[in-house]
């Protein structure tokens, strides 16, 4: 220490490993665990058998626990794991609180647990990416203000007064998150494990997309972009190639990023103006987009020998290469044009693994391939077994994406082909599905190879760890930040209570903030939205109380995994389905249910386009009725009975929400159930099957049936009027 | 669509909110200097103090 030093009141300090130690175990340990839930959903789509006939494991129910394990559990504990190693190195302080820390760690790792009990039990909410039901929503919100108050407290408390660009990646990250996951999951809960959605139909779409798109904005891209441009140039000791794009990338894409979420909502009963506005704010985003790549990879000019030698470096290269590769693709399929042929079909699935497997995927790996050996204090245990990693990995991806481009395309084209008669080419769903199961099994050979390459790396790094001596704390030194009165911090007994005392305000207001904003919008838009939820269209009514009932299955079933409920205004989509989706129809939809995926055909004009009997026979055995589907089979709602107790209660819930139930409707819900249940039963009877009128069945035909068919003219055949307000 | 005036109202808050940081920082003068932080983070554990330094993968 110079006399310098002691000048400016050097402060001895230590970085936390361990919480950085925590996040990456459990980034790998759910690396693993989230991408064989996607093989084993890969397989059922080519192997319905894979589905096991058990409700737990039907790929409507496997889907969301894959991406859940994957987004949440693998790239959440992996942002953890880099940022709280970066932040408190760029800050020069140790985390704000190790208490907060590790509540963040437990308490993510308890939501990660809690979600991979529940989805399999058909709790969901049916959104996607926000799946989660509404107790498990609370802890999110709760683990994620321990994170920001860290982050801004650790900010606070810096040593270093300029913030590297990271930092501002990690700020946009922690805020956005909480006001995006806040909107999106406010929903009104009818039991333990069951919510309403606030908003219905469109406006729970338009919701759900800004959400969606945000959180693939602001959960799978800012945090990693801090992370590449924090562990880039450390692996390649090399400056980033211009840090003023940098700061560029960031404040464009922060300000652009939040307007595009209609985008996945083109050609829907969206508004067209909002519409327009998201395309154009996406294709906005290539500009922020591909200056960060290019920075990403231009710092890397003059240091290719390092990549060639470096699994670490090669690692982040192919991220950085995807990430442009998807933010280029992104855009594109944001055009109408474009996204008239890819949507509902896997060319979306494609878009979003380049964007997992390239950039999430290898970027965590190349980071803790470089992480661990420094916790560690020792070498890598085998660069060998790293490259072998890498090279798998990659024609893994390759084998992944690039089947499932051409099964994308090829179905998309599929679905909008004439022949010369002005007809259908291909009027039977069913082929078009057929026709890309090859493309399917080759994905999955592609994602066999992306997991074996985590295996290898699960060794890898277990093998360094056994290797290595582990550092638990790392000692620094920095002059402090404000002038301070030099104080030992040893001798002061007040010492620490005051530094507590100095995060206080920035804890308080920020729960203050989050308090206000949750109870204000759970008060507020509802009373708000039920105005402009007042029908468009006389005819549209409430569903049935068994229709309902039947709804809360086709929800616990995940059935919206594989089948959309939106008939866009193409002639070949009116053709096959029927009269194009009005928004009025969807005004008593709490959730909305227009899916993203047609693995199967769109079921909203699917009311009465079959017998019941079909629907009986095709549930439990979805071969007998259309040979070669690939549908999981569904015996178990032959058998259950179905759950009548709840229906007022959540008759009830929805009336809270606008939906126009009267008293006398929920009263009688029990003697209307019974109504239909037992006219249903008869039109069994009359395709041949007995059926007891208890079972879940019963009430899902009941939905299935009513689908569409409001505006249609004539109410639906089994359905008892209800009396309204 | 009253919701669409929710959402652009949310969007524009934390748009503002960024906006407001972003004025902050160009006034803390965070941005003054576009050379050195790049340089720094590189630095910054190598400070001359007796350690062990970990071997860089090869």
């Amino acid at each position: 220490m110079t006399a310098r030093d002691r000048n400016m009141n050097v402060e001895t300090f230590r970085y936390d490993n361990r919480i950085v130690r925590a996040f990456a175990i459990a980034t790998a340990f759910w690396g693993l665990v989230g991408t064989l839930a996607g093989l084993l959903a890969a397989c059922q789509l080519f192997w319905p058998g894979l589905n096991l006939d058990t409700p737990f494991t039907t790929f409507g129910r496997i889907r969301p626990l894959h991406t859940n394990a994957v987004i949440f559990a693998f790239v959440g504990n992996g942002m953890f794991a880099g940022i709280y190693y970066s932040l408190q190195r760029l800050c020069k302080a140790r985390m704000f609180s190790d208490a907060l820390s590790w509540i963040n760690f437990w308490g993510w790792q308890a939501i990660i647990v809690a979600a991979a009990i529940t989805l399999p039990l058909g709790l969901t909410t049916s959104k996607e990416y926000a799946e989660l039901e509404w107790p498990i929503d609370l802890a999110i919100a709760g683990v994620w203000v321990a994170f920001t108050v860290n982050l801004l407290g650790t900010l606070l408390r810096r040593r270093e007064k300029h913030m590297y660009v990271a930092i501002w990646f990690y700020i946009a990250t922690a805020i956005t998150v909480a006001v995006l996951h806040i909107f999106n999951s406010l929903a009104l809960p009818a039991g333990a494990f069951k919510s309403y959605s606030i908003y219905a139909g469109v406006q729970d779409a338009l919701v759900q997309w800004w959400y969606g798109h945000n959180a693939v904005a602001f959960f799978l891209t800012t945090p990693y972009l801090g992370l590449m441009y924090y562990f880039l140039p450390k692996a390649a000791d090399r400056p980033v190639f211009s840090y003023r794009l940098s700061i560029i990338h960031f404040w464009a894409l922060i300000f652009i990023y939040i307007w595009a979420g209609p985008h996945h909502l083109l050609y829907t009963a969206l508004p067209d103006w909002v519409q327009s506005l998201g395309m154009v704010f996406s294709v906005m985003l290539v500009a922020p987009s591909w200056g960060g790549m290019l920075n990403g990879l231009l710092t890397l000019r003059g240091a290719w020998d390092k990549v060639r030698q470096d699994p670490v470096l090669k690692f982040m290269v192919v991220a950085v290469t995807a990430y442009g590769m998807a933010t280029l693709e992104g855009p594109t399929l944001a055009v109408k044009s474009v996204n008239a042929l890819s949507h509902y079909t896997d060319w979306t699935i494609a878009h979003v693994h380049t964007g997992a497997l390239g950039w999430n995927g290898f970027l965590t790996f190349g980071m803790l391939y470089w992480l661990l050996p420094r916790l560690y204090q020792t070498r890598l245990w085998s660069t060998k077994l790293a490259n072998y990693h890498f090279w798998i990995g990659l024609l893994g991806m390759m084998f992944y994406v690039v089947p499932i481009y051409v099964s994308g395309v090829t179905q998309g084209l599929m679905w909008k082909q004439f022949n010369a008669d002005g007809f259908l080419q291909y009027g039977n769903f069913l082929e078009t599905t057929l026709r890309i199961i090859p493309m399917h099994m080759l994905r999955a050979v592609g994602g066999t190879l992306y997991v074996v390459g985590i295996v290898l790396m699960c060794v890898n790094l277990y093998k360094t760890a056994r290797s290595g001596q582990f550092v638990p704390d790392t000692e620094a030194q920095a002059p402090a930040l404000r002038t301070q009165p030099t104080r030992p911090e040893k001798k002061v007994p007040g010492w620490h209570g005051h530094r507590w005392l100095e995060g206080v305000p920035v804890t308080f207001t920020v729960l203050v903030t989050l308090a206000i904003l949750v109870g204000g919008l759970v008060e507020i838009i509802p009373m708000y939205l039920i105005k402009s939820n007042v029908p468009t269209i006389a005819a549209v009514k409430p569903y049935t109380p068994l229709e309902l009932l039947g709804r809360d299955i086709y929800i616990r079933e995940g059935c919206v995994a594989c089948h959309s409920q939106m008939v866009r205004p193409f002639r070949s989509e009116t053709e096959r389905y029927g009269e194009y989706s009005k928004v009025g129809e969807f005004v008593y939809d709490h959730p909305f249910l227009w899916g993203s995926k047609r693995t199967g055909p769109d079921l909203h004009r699917g009311g009465g386009k079959y017998p019941d009997a079909w629907h009986y026979n095709h549930m439990e055995n979805p071969v007998s009725t259309s040979p070669g589907s690939i549908m999981p089979r569904y015996p178990w709602l032959l058998t259950r009975k179905l759950d009548t107790n709840v229906v007022q209660v959540r008759m009830k819930t929805l009336r809270r929400l606008g939906v126009p139930y009267s008293d006398q409707d929920i009263a009688q819900a029990h003697q209307q159930m019974a109504a239909q249940q037992t006219r249903i039963v008869q039109n069994l009877k009359v395709g041949m099957v007995e059926a007891e009128p208890d079972r879940e069945i019963i009430a899902l035909i009941a939905y299935l049936q009513r689908l569409g068919t409001d505006i249609k003219g004539s109410p639906a055949s089994t359905a008892p009027q209800l009396t309204g307000p | 669509m009253a919701v669409v005036l929710i959402l652009i109202l949310a969007s524009l808050a934390l748009a503002g909110g960024f906006l407001l940081a972003f004025l902050w920082a160009v006034r803390a003068g965070q941005f003054e200097d576009a050379r050195t932080p790049a340089l720094r983070i590189l630095t910054e554990d190598k400070a001359p103090r007796p350690r062990q330094t970990p071997a860089r993968n090869g």
